[in-house]
């Protein structure tokens, strides 16, 4: 594995990569691989230290997991081929005179970085979508996908007694591994759904085989697993103690209480694209079927930008089977796209026909069917109290964003501009969900023009490409 | 197989290729920094580098997400 760049003049000093990509995650790796097999000169810049992403995520010895040997294949064969940059965090795109893309990472050491190239994939993934209750900040409350990262790519069971909450079928994967590592289980509270396990959505989209799995393994370890449930509250003092477990009605108001110990709490709703890159170089976008703003492609994954090309979750979120096939079609017209870079339409979509084409439209409606299966209902609203934070980096209270409302601020961008919600370390990234809910708006897209922090040395280095660390 | 880093003052064990955040979390240390208004206890939230509530100074560094450093024989961070 190509896991550690010590060397920032590799970063590619005077070169001009055909294809950068940013993402280390099944999509990237496979556009990336795609390009590089046909001669193309790539380079990949990741900000985890194992290339994987969030599904194939592992720890330095890896364990063992379903298709990871394959996916670590793929990556082997694409660190002998192309450029990889792990632990670079990447903090814009900027597009020279000429039309080349400059993508600037923060580098391990602390210095910036800026890696050159004719085309981009934008292949970063997505993150957990919170929903703020009381209590939600005590240590021992975690995302589901933090709790996951913990366990996969660092071998730390996030607690003993755990609590799983949220809604959609990844608090499955989540309590079964946090059961099987040997963490006690009290329940998985799905707060949509209203049928069981016996009914899941999985079921009914054919993955009966995978749904099985986890009802199995649910059964062995005694865990329960409760739809129209959810944790409403979290209590303690430095950590949490205990949680309040609500029983819900069909829009997700409280109907019933009871108060659960444990240590430690995964929750979930559904998850945020991440799409900043391409909002800075001026993508379309539009909203997923959950609401969440994505980026526009066209059959050959390609964005509404010139030269730049998506793929994964920031063009919809389907997880890593779709992911991987996107990159697969995203490096294909990226191929032909360098071999007659002035030929149009028809050239990217003869690429994508075929099995490929078809593959991703199947998995694009099995991501939709689920995202429509777990829809976030309203009710949580009920769940919060006047001084329940909104805004975990700003201490924003829900009182102080009605405050706002009340002085006249209509949607989520007057709200963040009297209430600061969003305006601090993780630029809204958290509650970027909660406060356009809050405001009665569909997310919008992420206006960040840096998406990451980063100091001023490193910007004033930006004009400087290639290796400036020094 | 595993090596020692130090928690003001205090010895914890990590499995190499464990992130610092992992590490303190393994070890039952849940909260490193406290919020600047409040004074609330913040460790890992979103375990992937999104949230930044698990800020903490390695080495005495500006701070960092310790969920995305990894851990070397012998850092030394300090809570607050």
């Amino acid at each position: 594995m190509t896991d550690v760049v010590t060397d920032e003049a590799r970063a590619g000093e005077g070169v001009t990569y055909d294809l950068v990509v940013v993402g280390g995650g099944p999509a990237g790796v496979a556009g990336a691989l795609t390009a590089a097999l046909a001669g193309l000169r790539v380079a990949l810049v990741d900000s985890s230290a194992r290339l994987g992403g969030q599904y194939f995520r592992h720890t330095a010895v890896p364990a063992r997991a379903p298709g990871l040997d394959r996916f670590l294949r793929q990556a082997r064969a694409l660190s002998d081929r192309a450029e990889v940059l792990s632990r670079h965090q990447v903090w814009s795109v900027t597009r020279e005179p000429d039309g080349d893309l400059l993508v600037h990472a923060n580098s391990p050491e602390g210095g910036a970085v800026a890696v050159r190239g004719r085309r981009l994939l934008i292949a970063t993934g997505a993150y957990d979508r919170p929903l703020p209750f009381p209590g939600w900040d005590l240590p021992g409350v975690l995302t589901a996908g933090g709790a996951q990262a913990l366990l996969k790519g660092n071998g730390v069971v996030a607690g003993r007694r755990v609590v799983v909450s949220g809604t959609g079928p990844f608090l499955l994967p989540v309590a079964t591994g946090l059961a099987a590592a040997g963490a006690k289980v009290l329940g998985v509270y799905e707060a949509g759904g209203g049928l069981g396990l016996a009914r899941h959505p999985l079921l009914a989209l054919g993955k009966a085989g995978e749904a099985a799995g986890y009802a199995v393994s649910l059964a062995r370890h005694r865990v329960p697993y409760l739809t129209r449930h959810a944790v409403v509250e979290a209590h303690g003092e430095r950590e949490v103690e205990a949680v309040t477990v609500a029983r819900l009605g069909r829009r997700w108001n409280v109907l019933a209480t009871r108060i659960v110990e444990c240590d430690t709490v995964a929750v979930g709703y559904g998850f945020v694209p991440q799409i900043d890159l391409g909002v800075q170089l001026g993508c379309a976008t539009r909203h997923d079927v959950d609401g969440s703003p994505i980026l526009e492609t066209d059959a050959a994954q390609r964005t509404t930008v010139p030269m730049v090309w998506a793929a994964g979750e920031p063009t919809g979120v389907g997880g890593w089977r779709l992911a991987e096939i996107e990159g697969r079609i995203a490096g294909r017209s990226i191929i032909a796209h360098r071999r007659a870079p002035g030929a149009g339409v028809e050239v990217a979509a003869g690429e994508v026909a075929g099995v490929l084409a078809r593959r991703r439209d199947r998995w694009r409606a099995f991501g939709a069917a689920l995202q429509q299966a777990y829809p976030v209902e309203p009710g949580w609203q009920g769940w919060l109290r006047d001084d329940t934070l909104v805004c975990r980096c700003e201490e924003v209270p829900l009182a102080r964003i009605r405050e706002a409302q009340e002085l006249g601020a209509t949607d989520a961008r007057s709200i963040k501009l009297l209430a600061r919600p969003g305006m601090g370390w993780c630029q809204g990234r958290i509650c970027g969900y909660a406060v356009a809910c809050l405001a009665g708006e569909p997310q919008q897209p992420p206006r960040r023009p840096i998406a990451q922090p980063v100091t001023l040395g490193a910007l004033s280095d930006t004009d400087t490409p290639h290796d400036s660390a020094h | 197989m595993t090596f020692a880093i130090t928690v003001d003052g205090r010895s914890v064990p990590v499995v190499p290729g464990q992130t610092i955040g992992a590490a303190l979390h393994a070890a039952g240390i849940r909260s490193w920094r406290a919020t600047r208004f409040g004074a609330r206890p913040r460790g890992l939230f979103c375990g992937i580098g999104v949230c930044f509530d698990c800020l903490i100074s390695v080495n005495g560094r500006a701070p960092e997400r310790a969920c995305l450093v990894e851990a070397a024989p012998g850092d030394e961070v300090t809570t607050s």
